[in-house]
């Protein structure tokens, strides 16, 4: 793929950086990270083509890619990388930064799973499987995939019917607002 | 050998095989669990794509209430382990993010309390020549294939008690238990996790890979120590041969379950019908069990 791109300035890079926790700006471009990536062959831009957008700046490609919500946070790049670039907290840092920019994200399902995971585990501590899989079909009218599954998941006992709440729930409600006013500082 | 047990969300439901399986292997190791009274979810990686903060402090929640029953914790689920870990490694080497962790949750935290994962505990605390005397119904016949995947060893600055890129531990526990861990390439690669939802053509394309390897290395099943591999690998595993093509049924238990059968434990005492490949003709072609699922799930 060819892609016209200039370089935009530090900006990017540098906010880039300093959520991550992460020196992105030391990648030579090795290209270890992208060879042993489980999805490297779903991904629009590699995990070592991410690194390079960003040095470049190339905020909107970055936020844009079907790359970051196919990142499986398996790890792998980070602990392989030889530069020790915590690739996969960058992948956390640009998701955050997509949502919070308001980007197209068409693409992103992963948005949307985590909208629907983190809301059951606000409403009742934990995470309530059934619940959580209704709301994200929803939300992304993915509404018929896996249905399959419905029947023997039931009858095997694999998926609860009710939440097993935590009594901490109160605790956790908490935990999220503080969470979420500490997020709007960073 | 007392852990304040950690079970996580998955264990509750998904994997509740996992969670009987650990509790009776543990009963019958003398290792005793007292579960963290009103623990709450460890955010998983749907936190720590949201919200740094959240994923910061809901372990932190769990690990302030452990610190007040004085034993290390342990967890089975690789990415509660993995989340856990991570907050603990955070607040004890980053002054910035212990204090964050402290002002969300409103408690004092120091990373102090130990956590350990379950198979650092039989191999490197009970110890595999004590697993050993106790086994009853050794695992002849059974072909293994370990399969670690991504949270349990990655990355090892976290996480470290087995190599990152070679890991042999749950091989050990499985030939102190009879059976023959095969050697095979694919021990840390990846299922796809959490993708499974949102794109389950990943995760299908990735698990044929790792169960076709697996066969090709001559497993006829899989062990695993991890909910998400578990499901993926198993409860997908139709629609994986649908859209690879057939490869025989490759029955993917818990570690736990495995071992359990091999300390002479009752099958309904590991959860053995929650599997949707069944592993019943191989267990009795092994002779390891032959009463196994009373023909209701062959």
């Amino acid at each position: 793929m060819s892609t016209a791109l200039e370089w935009n300035g530090p900006g990017f890079m540098r906010e880039v950086e300093r959520r991550s926790g992460t020196r992105v700006s030391v990648c030579f471009q090795c290209h270890k990270c992208s060879t042993g990536c489980p999805v490297g062959k779903d991904m629009d831009f590699l995990s070592s083509q991410i690194m390079r957008l960003i040095h470049l700046g190339a905020e909107s490609a970055t936020l844009t890619s079907r790359a970051i919500w196919l990142c499986a946070s398996c790890e792998a790049c980070t602990t392989r990388c030889p530069m020790e670039i915590d690739i996969a907290s960058v992948m956390d840092t640009l998701r955050m930064m997509a949502v919070e920019r308001g980007v197209d994200l068409t693409n992103a399902r992963g948005k949307q799973f985590n909208q629907a995971f983190l809301d059951s585990v606000r409403r009742h501590g934990r995470a309530f499987e059934l619940e959580t899989l209704l709301f994200y079909k929803l939300k992304s009218g993915t509404i018929f995939a896996d249905m399959d599954k419905a029947p023997q998941m039931l009858a095997k006992g694999k998926l609860a019917l009710l939440p097993k709440r935590s009594r901490s729930v109160a605790q956790v409600r908490q935990v999220f607002k503080t969470a979420a006013r500490e997020e709007k500082k960073r | 050998m007392k852990y304040s047990f950690f079970p996580g969300c998955s264990l509750e439901s998904t994997a509740w095989d996992f969670n009987r399986s650990t509790r009776a292997v543990c009963g019958a190791l003398d290792i005793e669990l007292e579960d963290i009274p009103d623990w709450v979810c460890c955010g998983s990686t749907p936190a720590h794509a949201s919200n740094a903060s959240l994923a910061l402090a809901l372990p932190v929640v769990n690990l302030q209430k452990a610190e007040l029953m004085g034993a290390p914790v342990m967890t089975a689920c690789a990415s509660c382990y993995s989340r856990l870990r991570t907050a603990n490694h955070k607040v004890r080497h980053q002054p910035a993010e212990r204090e964050r962790a402290e002002k969300v949750t409103g408690r004092p935290y120091d990373g102090g309390v130990e956590v350990v994962h379950l198979l650092d505990v039989l191999v490197n605390r009970v110890g595999l020549d004590a697993i050993r005397k106790r086994v009853r119904r050794p695992l002849h016949g059974l072909r293994v294939a370990s399969y670690y995947g991504c949270l349990l060893l990655r990355p090892p600055q976290i996480v470290a008690f087995d190599v990152p890129e070679h890991p042999t531990c749950m091989d050990s526990i499985l030939a102190a238990a009879g059976a023959s861990p095969v050697d095979w390439p694919y021990k840390t690669e990846c299922c796809g996790a959490g993708l499974s939802i949102t794109n389950a053509d990943v995760v299908c394309r990735l698990g044929h890979r790792l169960l076709s390897m697996a066969r090709q290395a001559g497993a006829n099943c899989l062990a695993v120590a991890c909910p998400m591999c578990q499901v993926n690998l198993d409860l997908r595993q139709a629609d994986i041969h649908k859209s690879y093509g057939d490869l025989p049924d490759t029955p993917v238990l818990y570690v736990t379950q495995l071992l359990g059968l091999a300390l002479g434990l009752a099958p309904d005492a590991l959860g053995l019908d929650a599997l949707s490949v069944s592993p019943t003709l191989l267990l009795r072609r092994g002779e390891v069990a032959p009463g196994v699922g009373g023909g209701a799930t062959s």
